[in-house]
């Protein structure tokens, strides 16, 4: 696999960035965690703001580099120390992404469950060409991710901040054509599992005492 | 202390060293490729693997503390094993093109593959491609390279100051870089390209010129600023190829500043290779005897006098001073920058503290001066002591100056000069608190009307503030070249009187010269003072003599010839030797033993290398009005680092640096 090398420069960055009012209250409250001298500590989280604030005011989550510098300086930092950490994570866009993340689990347990499939519905129905893709329409942006955490429900579709589990080719498409539409179907499990409980329901602990 | 055993040698080492300085302490070479000394420990290479008797598995032995009683094994089955199995991981994706690599013959990673490594490569698949960054005019990129050590993100980031370098993306796509394209701001750059083990980083005027056993190596100092940096000049048949420090912890460490180490490109451009004579206004090529001869008849039965330039060495300004004194001349000046030294005493115009002195130093006030620019290395040496003594510094000067690392802007003229003389600045405050304070004042402080007063003004704080005790001297002048002090120490501060006849010009501007004067101007670039010339006397660089330098601190150090003058220009104190048998007053000395000898007798500091560190008792100040400062602000004393001299105006390099890093002042 030829990795998606995103250096931040072959496409057009905004000439500035400020943060609006709702990321500046974020802000304040996120930096207040860490003791004084440690704001820096505060960084990736402050890039997760510049990213949801790029969403509402351009519809695509990204960090341009006006917004790292934007950080850097808020928290008191080198430019470059937080280009290294914004780089490093996988989270942040460091380029223009589609109205809809979609981040597919590729790790084992999820692609033992599946998840080449819904990877398949994806390019299908989305109309993404591949991974560190965005469709022509500008709607889905598709993303390889490592292990989510959500093993047990495997495999695992992200769109934004939220997770599809359970997944598979039919619910897959399903979820498209909903986000397509302008919905947004309730996260969690897609066939009805109870939180990470065994398909059907739970088979242990049914007997509580007291009941 | 801890006492540790490596491989049955047994040594004693402070507690907290790390196992690679144990090793180096019982005379066992570790490889290495991300562990410098002089940089944090990043642990990230893993070349250094040894064995610990009871560990289960080797450890990096830069990065593991001493325990008393370690056993450790440097050179074990399993440390050899360790060794190649790292080496074939950094090998996988480095590019096999040592035939074309600048860092080839002198690379860490060529020579640690040979000691170290296996003889053959297993990895069949494809190598991972990184673009080449842009660093700027002097740092030439081949990421390709890059084996990841992180020693230039280090370095920018910790002994430059700049903190611009990172390490981006992650894993196979990680990447060294600034990630925004731009050149590096920093006049240290080029030790990127000494710090680097590989050859990613490499010069980019040395691209492609020679191997370095090809080149003969020559010891010498560095005089384009006033640090005295130790220097090797590496030469091939004639000509500098390039310089490089060389170690020496008292002064540069192991640093260097980029005019000193690029500009030598100037040495072959605009240079005077043999005599002229100016005959009905228009300058011919002349011989020397011609030369001499003009001298004669044009300096006869008028008052002489000489000056000397930036870029002067002992041996000549002693030479040109006896010259001056057969002749019957007392009129010599080295001041072309009218700063008012007063020279009546040593300790007033050296770096009394020592450039390895400021490490001791516990608040530091800069007057006048941007240490920066003035000499990145001393500037090096002032941030490691903030970043690891967090020691206040006040600026007096121009505000808002990046000097790479915090400074509490007290001012930027003469008013607050004045308020700390009074004693009633807050200012003051820090510095009585201080054990060892310290000044640094900058020449470029002491070029103007009020210079004799602010050089009076500034002893006085460092005096009323305890910088001068009898076994600590905080007061420093910071000079701009390597030349500037041996003429001090010289006596060329008598000046030259408004009716001078006749100025013997050594290497020096042609400043306070009047009309009709006629002036012989001998040195080895010419600018104004070629220009203005009667006679010019082609004289040699620093690289192309046996010479004696003085440094700020008044460290006295030798240079050796590298190279030989070009065409007919000759080692200048032999010219001035020449020159007086000609004019009647025959030098008595025609050997550099016999010039030395005759150096030690003017002035006693001159007799050899070396330094004393020394306190201060007696704390009479300078001549000059203390309470004469005016109110006018300091204004940065270099505007242009990369074209402050001759050598570095005729450099194309740095005009390149020039154009790049101060675009409006490009022509
Ligand atoms: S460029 Fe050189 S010094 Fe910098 S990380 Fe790569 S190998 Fe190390
Ligand atoms: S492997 Fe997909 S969530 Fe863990
Ligand atoms: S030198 Fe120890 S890990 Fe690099």
């Amino acid at each position: 696999m030829v990795a998606e090398m995103s250096t931040g420069v072959e496409f057009p960055q905004p000439e500035s960035f400020s943060f609006d009012e709702e990321s500046m209250k974020a802000i304040d409250t996120i930096v207040k965690r860490y003791p004084p001298g440690k704001q820096a500590s505060a960084v990736i989280p402050l890039l997760y703001v510049v990213q949801r604030q790029m969403k509402r005011q351009t519809g695509s989550a990204w960090v341009p580099n006006k917004g790292m510098d934007a950080v850097a300086e808020r928290l008191g930092m080198a430019p470059i120390r937080v280009y290294e950490v914004a780089t490093f994570y996988f989270m942040f866009n460091m380029k223009p992404i589609g109205k809809f993340h979609l981040q597919v689990c590729g790790t084992t347990p999820c692609w033992l469950r599946g998840s080449d499939e819904v990877a398949r519905a994806c390019r299908d129905t989305a109309k993404v060409g591949g991974y560190g893709q965005t469709s022509e329409d500008g709607m889905f942006t598709m993303s390889e991710v490592e292990c989510l955490g959500g093993c047990v429900n495997a495999p695992i579709l992200q769109v934004d901040d939220d997770y599809y589990e359970d997944m598979d080719y039919e619910s897959t498409v399903k979820l498209i054509e909903a986000l397509r539409r302008g919905e947004r179907p309730a996260p969690g499990s897609v066939i009805g599992r109870q939180t990470s409980a065994p398909e059907g329901g739970p088979l242990t602990l049914l007997d509580v005492p007291g009941e | 202390m801890a006492k540790v055993t490596v491989d049955g040698i047994e040594v004693e080492v402070p507690n907290g060293v790390s196992v690679l300085q144990a090793c180096e302490a019982a005379g066992k070479e570790i490889p290495r490729f991300c562990y410098h000394e002089r940089l944090s420990v990043a642990g990230n290479c893993r070349m250094c693997l040894v064995e610990v008797e009871k560990a289960p598995k080797p450890i990096a032995s830069c990065a593991y503390p001493v325990a008393d009683g370690m056993k450790v094994f440097t050179d074990s089955p399993m440390v050899r094993n360790g060794r190649r199995g790292v080496m074939e991981f950094l090998l996988i994706n480095h590019p096999l093109d040592c035939p074309i690599c600048d860092q080839g013959g002198e690379c860490d990673l060529q020579d640690q593959a040979m000691a170290f490594g296996g003889d053959a490569s297993r990895y069949r698949e494809e190598k991972r491609a990184v673009k080449d960054k842009y660093l700027g005019p002097l740092v030439k990129t081949i990421m390709n390279r890059c084996i990841q050590c992180t020693r230039c993100v280090r370095f920018a980031t910790e002994v430059a100051g700049v903190p611009e370098l990172g390490a981006t993306n992650r894993g196979e796509n990680m990447e060294i870089g600034t990630y925004v394209e731009k050149a590096l701001t920093t006049e240290l750059s080029g030790n990127l390209i000494d710090i680097c083990p590989v050859g990613a980083l490499t010069s980019r005027p040395y691209a492609y010129v020679t191997r370095p056993w090809e080149l003969r190596k020559t010891d010498s100092v560095d005089v384009l600023d006033a640090t005295g940096t130790n220097i090797r000049v590496d030469a091939r048949a004639g000509e500098v190829l390039r310089i490089l420090p060389r170690t020496n912890d008292d002064v540069n460490e192991e640093w260097m500043a980029d005019r000193g180490r690029f500009a030598f490109d100037g040495l072959k451009r605009r240079r005077l290779d043999r005599p002229w004579v100016r005959k009905n206004g228009k300058l011919h090529p002349a011989s020397w005897a011609e030369a001499f001869t003009a001298i004669a008849a044009g300096i006869k039965g008028r008052k002489i006098g000489a000056v000397a330039g930036e870029l002067v060495d002992a041996e000549a300004a002693v030479a040109l001073r006896d010259l001056m004194a057969a002749l019957g001349s007392n009129h010599l000046e080295c001041r072309t920058d009218g700063a008012a030294i007063d020279a009546s005493r040593r300790d007033f115009y050296t770096f009394n503290t020592g450039i390895a002195g400021i490490e001791e130093a516990d608040a530091l006030l800069i007057i006048g001066s941007n240490p920066r620019l003035d000499s990145p290395v001393i500037n090096a040496r002032i941030r490691k002591r903030v970043a690891t003594g967090g020691i206040p510094v006040g600026f007096i000067g121009p505000r808002g100056l990046n000097l790479t690392y915090a400074q509490d802007w007290l001012g930027e003229g003469g008013a607050v000069l004045n308020a700390l003389i009074g004693g009633q600045h807050r200012f003051n405050e820090v510095l009585r608190a201080a054990k060892r304070p310290m000044l640094i004042l900058g020449r470029g402080a002491l070029a103007r009307p009020d210079g004799a007063s602010v050089l009076a003004a500034a002893w006085q704080v460092a005096a009323q503030n305890g910088m001068l005790q009898p076994d600590w001297h905080g007061f420093n002048l910071l000079h701009h070249f390597g030349g500037q002090v041996a003429p001090l120490d010289l006596g060329f501060t008598t000046g030259i009187p408004a009716d001078i006849g006749a100025v013997w010009l050594l290497g020096a501007e042609p400043v306070g010269v009047p009309d009709g004067a006629f002036v012989i101007f001998q040195g080895h670039h010419g600018e104004a003072g070629a220009a203005r010339a009667d006679v010019i006397l082609p004289g040699a660089a620093y690289t192309e003599k046996d010479a004696t330098w003085v440094n700020t601190e008044g460290r006295v150090q030798r240079g050796r010839l590298a190279v030989y003058p070009p065409g007919e220009a000759r080692e200048d104190w032999k010219i001035l030797r020449a020159a007086s048998e000609v004019l009647g007053v025959r030098l008595p000395y025609d050997s550099l033993a016999g010039v030395r000898a005759r150096l030690a007798e003017a002035n006693p500091v001159l007799a050899g290398p070396g330094f004393e560190p020394h306190g201060c008792t007696d704390t009479a100040g300078p001549a000059g009005d203390a309470g004469g400062v005016s109110e006018a602000a300091f204004l940065p004393p270099v505007a242009n680092y990369w074209q402050a001299d001759p050598i570095s105006r005729a450099s194309a390099t740095m005009a390149e640096c020039a154009r790049t890093y101060l675009p409006q002042a490009a022509e």
